[in-house]
């Protein structure tokens, strides 16, 4: 370590959907990395030590070496020629990378989808259906009495959700902070983040859309019979229990995560929590956040969604946006062998998605943008080398509540941010088809 | 490049310096309109067409976290309304809130060069900026939500004028807003803090705070005047939509004394009959008032019959609109600074409130002494979509028509209102004034809704037609900035327009009483807050006047 | 002998931690291919921690090492192991029209110990 430091204050940390805006970075400016991250939690700290200025080549053609510029007439020359081009990832880099990858997919008349689309992509699909009563992160510090965490692990997933947001802090009319809150938690099994929990219901796996409809049920002032603890392993007292304390709240949240979406019911399981929020509204003040998983993946909902009108799982074959999850979405044009090139940016899907659909993946070329290798970029035929948002680049990041933060980098890469590979990849893909 | 241009033999309608119908030549150069161009400047031919300033939305929700939620929300409504791409055109999806490039589009093709979003909370001020970045070829701004901010209501209850008057010079600079916006003053801490409540009566306590509606409402009008903002508070009055709320609107306009002050889609506030019955009309009553006051102006909130959104930042009102329709609803709290409700929505001819409703618009029309304060809106998308400007113009211009369409409304909606009596058609010249001219001045944009030497060269060509609707659906040539991009109906160019916003002066002592407040009850820090210069690379700042 | 039992793919901080660190490097591979069975579980397959199993959905099978679980009540009937390619090579890859192939709650044959 050297003697050469500046501290960047104010600076956001981009690994969850926390995106927490309160880290103040040492930097040492000779050893080009972040040697201290106050504020951060556990993983912020493993992403802030973790992201330095490695020594890989800028770019990879056929696993070999290539600068930057022959890499990007390589990716355009690939995209321009495939039929079924698609374009996903996109929620671990800033909004104005992700407003590039749109601007190809639209030229190209390509397929265009995000990570949502296998994480909270079946929430966003309930919401379409159901509409959704959220709010702010400040709101539920100032004002919430009791919070509902619901098929999520905050403990080991988003290590600060109870400490800045969620639990702990103490707001305008929740003077006391914890004190002054009821926290429920629901899940399979006790994780860590039970210990934190007033009441924890332990619900059978599969079955949170059956206690989630009881409960609106319950609210609507309907009947539901006792057998709902031997189909759901919760028991009908808890659930009035319940659902009286979410009525006689002042201000309650539902914050929901992959234990819904992933799982038997998918969008059904949302929408019911979706409705279940939206229904409490005739008694009190009730809101229900998703808790996103990736830094800016809701950056990537916004963009692709105020260019096109839609989320996620977009296709531009015909000169204009449609939306088809199923149809669309990545999973399913890997998985049925239908796209022909794929350019996969700060994301891994070889690593993450199901066996036909890598199958497919490792058959067609690949572009990967990515600060450092991964399981994609290995299969990669065209494989980017770029700075890290956050903290090599500027730009714009949407936390988990759609609140926009503008980023502070902490220091300077050699290699070019992911818009201005994109950005370079789109002029060239122009000059292609204008000269075609 | 921008071109050099000589537009001849139009028929020029230029309210503001007075030319009404006469043909002249209007030269382009350099992105202004110039008395004189070379031999050698591009010749368009106007015969046969009527030239305007680029038409001016003052009122409209088309960029932020509330509309692209709404955006979301709906994809069924985009799926019938497809907008492709052209060669130098990016493709989106339309409906009622189209995409970000269809909306930029859109406006320009009916002719319109400038627009300004509504109503935006300053902690998604980014998320704003943003959007109308990727919103072409016209000029842009924002109002900032202040009506139901939480700090401002603090130093309210300790009667700190002065301060009051900093923070609030200090949040138009950090939002990068155009103009001070008010939703239904306390309404949002009603709705978030008292179990989903409300507040009625501009002299009830405002739920924990000291503080009453009437005073939110006076000391913002003061601020927005002693600042010399171009354009004065902007408000959306408590009891939209309820039956006998014109009484309110009435309250609320007197609170002005005399002040320059807005009242925005004043047609769903000009409801009489009993609370909780049908509503009636007074738009009788309230076009008297304005026009007897010329420090008041207004934009209508027209109704058009078809499919809307509603999106309000009068978070009770949609909630209350839920439980009618009973559809999807989205709710969206942003803390210490607003709430939210979208709602979609269609407006009906049968149903007696919503054909009251389309009456009431054209009687505030047909009723106005001085169109230049009665601009034409249907608070986009609320009363439904801008595409609908034409058919609107149509119904004030053209009075047989007019008649056709009421023929179709429920009948005894239409007897609670005055609009078979009113023979009223607007002339080119009127709807130039409430389309461009009015909006432009009540802003105080010096440069636009006129084609003076000096002006921005927002310039719009129509072919004359009797069917007034046709004509105003497609502008032939439309120019921003003096870039021809449009051309026989036809885009030719795209082009980016500018951010228009306010930049008052402010003590910079006023941040040492903020950021405690932010540290307190803010989920992020107060250095995050405030929007930097990257956000506002192509932009104008409309200075204030008189100090 | 092979049994059936449910896979839950969840998130831990090592799994956050070792990803930051690289998913091609020992760590990350190490952490997200262990699994965590019920006491009562391992007692009744014969296994002990660190021994290796194979799992098997009905596309693909995969080898994992299994560790005890430590925490609070019984799982028995359950299974954890930390998101990675190998809980998510067990996925299917139909979506039914959703987009989100399922992952959560996979039920899949357990065999083992198998020899090192």
């Amino acid at each position: 370590m050297s003697e050469n430091t500046k501290v960047v204050e104010n600076a956001t940390c981009t690994f969850c959907g926390c995106v927490c805006d309160d880290m103040d970075l040492t930097v040492d400016l000779d050893e080009h990395r972040i040697t201290k991250a106050k504020n951060a939690c556990v993983l912020g700290r493993a992403w802030f030590a973790e992201h330095t200025v490695e020594a890989y080549p800028a770019a990879l053609i056929d696993g070999k070496e290539a600068t930057t510029e022959e890499a990007v007439e390589a990716a355009a020359q690939i995209l321009v020629n495939a039929r079924f081009p698609i374009i996903y990832g996109m929620s671990d880099t800033t909004c104005e990378a992700q407003k590039q990858a749109v601007a190809i997919a639209n030229y190209l008349r390509a397929n265009i989808d995000t990570t949502t689309s296998v994480c909270h992509g079946p929430s966003g699909m309930a919401f379409q259906g159901v509409g959704e009563s959220s709010a702010t992160l400040g709101e539920i510090k100032n004002r919430a009495d009791l919070v509902i965490y619901w098929g999520g692990n905050p403990a080991e997933a988003h290590p600060r959700h109870f400490t800045r947001y969620g639990v702990t802090p103490k707001g305008m009319y929740i003077p006391n902070g914890k004190k002054d809150r009821t926290m429920v938690l629901v899940d399979v099994r006790e994780t860590p983040s039970a210990p934190v929990a007033d009441i924890f219901l332990r619900v059978k796996p599969g079955t949170d859309f059956e206690v989630l409809w009881a409960l609106r049920a319950l609210v609507k002032g309907r009947t539901i019979d006792s057998s709902i603890e031997e189909k759901t392993g919760i028991p009908l007292e808890t659930l009035e229990d319940l659902v009286e304390r979410m009525k006689s709240c002042q201000f309650g949240v539902l914050f929901f995560g992959m234990g819904l979406t992933m799982t038997r019911g998918r969008h059904f399981n949302s929408g019911a929590l979706l409705a279940l929020a939206s229904d409490l509204n005739e008694f009190t003040h009730f809101v229900a956040n998703p808790v996103r998983g990736h830094g800016n993946v809701t950056g990537a909902d916004n963009v692709v969604s105020w260019q096109t009108g839609y989320p996620f799982g977009v296709n531009f074959n015909r000169g204009y946006p449609r939306f088809n999850p199923g149809e669309f979405t990545t999973a399913d044009v890997l998985a049925r062998g239908e796209a022909d090139a794929a350019c996969i940016i700060a994301s891994d899907p070889a690593s993450n998605f199901s066996r036909p659909a890598i199958e497919h993946l490792m058959k067609i070329p690949v572009i990967t943008f990515d600060p450092k290798p991964s399981v994609t970029s290995k299969l990669a035929k065209v494989a980017f080398t770029t700075a890290t948002y956050g903290i090599n680049v500027p730009g714009t990041v949407y936390r988990m509540d759609d609140v926009p933060i503008t980023l502070r980098p902490a220091f300077e890469s050699p290699y070019p941010s992911d818009e201005d590979v994109l950005t370079a990849i789109k002029n060239r893909i122009l000059e292609l088809k204008a000269a075609a | 490049m921008p071109e050099c241009l000589r537009i001849v033999n139009g028929k020029i309608h230029d309210p503001a310096n007075n030319i009404n119908g006469e043909v002249r030549e209007i030269c382009v150069q350099d992105g202004k309109i110039v008395e004189g161009v070379s031999d050698d400047a591009t010749r368009i031919d106007a015969h046969g067409m009527v030239v305007m300033p680029g038409g001016v939305d003052m009122h409209c929700h088309i960029a932020g976290a509330k509309v692209n939620l709404a955006r979301k929300l709906q994809p069924e409504d985009h799926r019938h309304d497809v907008h492709p791409a052209t060669e130098y055109t990016r493709s989106g999806t339309g409906g009622v809130v189209p995409s970000t490039f269809a909306t930029g589009y859109r406006y320009a093709t009916l002719g319109y060069t400038t627009a300004m979003e509504a109503a935006v909370p300053p902690l998604t001020a980014r998320h704003v900026l943003e959007e109308l970045h990727d919103t072409p070829i016209i000029d842009k701004g924002f109002y900032v939500l202040l009506g139901n901010n939480v700090f401002l209501y603090k130093l309210l209850e300790q009667g700190r004028m002065d301060d009051v008057r900093q923070a609030v010079a200090w949040w138009l600079n950090a939002s990068k807003a155009y103009a001070i916006k008010l939703v239904s003053p306390g309404c949002d801490e009603a709705w978030k803090g008292k179990k989903n409540s409300n507040i009625t009566n501009l002299d009830e306590k405002i739920n924990a705070f000291d503080i009453t509606p009437r005073q939110v409402i006076k000391a913002l009008i003061d601020v927005a005047n002693d600042l010399g903002l171009p354009h004065p508070a902007h408000i959306h009055c408590n009891n939209l939509g309820h039956s006998g709320n014109y009484q309110t609107t009435l309250e609320t306009m007197l609170i002005a004394e005399g002040r320059r002050v807005h009242l925005t889609h004043i047609q769903f506030h000009s409801y009489g009959g009993e609370p909780g019955k049908n509503p009636v009309s007074r738009a009788a009553a309230i076009s008297e008032f304005v026009n007897a006051n010329p420090n008041i102006s207004a934009d209508v909130g027209q109704v058009m019959f078809g499919k809307s959104t509603s999106m309000t930042a009068d978070a009770p009102l949609a909630w209350m609109l839920r439980n009618v329709k009973k559809g999807k609803w989205i709710n969206a709290d942003t803390e210490c600074e607003s709430g939210c409700g979208i709602m979609p929505f269609s407006y009906q001819e049968h149903i007696y409130t919503h054909a009251l409703q389309w009456a009431i618009g054209l009687e505030l029309f047909l009723m106005a002494k001085d169109p230049w304060r009665m601009v034409l809106s249907t608070d986009h998308p609320n009363g439904g979509s801008f595409m609908n400007y034409p058919r609107l113009i149509k119904l004030l211009m053209d009075s047989a028509f007019r008649r056709e369409q009421a023929a179709l409304v429920n009948q005894k909606a239409l007897k609670k209102t005055s609009l078979m009596d009113l023979n009223r058609e607007y002339t080119l010249q009127e709807i130039a004034i409430v389309t461009r001219a009015g909006p432009a001045k009540l802003l105080g944009l010096a440069n636009k809704g006129h084609l003076g030497a000096g002006a921005d060269a927002d310039i719009t060509i129509y072919d004359e037609q009797d069917d007034k609707e046709l004509m105003f659906n497609a502008a032939r040539f439309v120019i921003k900035d003096g870039h021809l991009f449009i051309k026989d109906h036809e885009f030719c160019a795209d082009h980016q327009g500018r951010i228009l916003h306010v930049a008052p002066e402010f003590e910079a002592t006023i941040e040492d009483e903020i950021k405690p407040f932010f540290d307190n009850y803010y989920s992020i820090r107060f250095a995050n807050y405030a929007v930097d210069e990257s956000y506002v690379a192509h932009s104008q700042i409309i200075p204030t006047v008189g100090h | 002998m092979a049994e059936t039992i449910m896979l839950v793919p969840v998130r831990t901080n090592k799994q956050g931690t070792s990803l930051n660190a690289g998913k091609l490097k020992d760590e990350y591979q190490l952490v997200t291919s262990t699994v965590e069975i019920d006491p009562a579980d391992m007692e009744r397959l014969g296994l002990t921690t660190g021994d290796k199993v194979r799992l098997r959905s009905p596309a693909v099978e995969t080898v994992v090492t299994c560790q005890q679980r430590k925490g609070k009540g019984s799982t028995a009937g359950m299974m954890f192991i930390a998101y990675g390619p190998p809980s998510s090579e067990l996925m299917d890859g139909d979506t039914a029209g959703t987009g989100m192939p399922l992952s959560k709650h996979l039920l899949v044959e357990i065999e083992g110990p198998l020899a090192s």
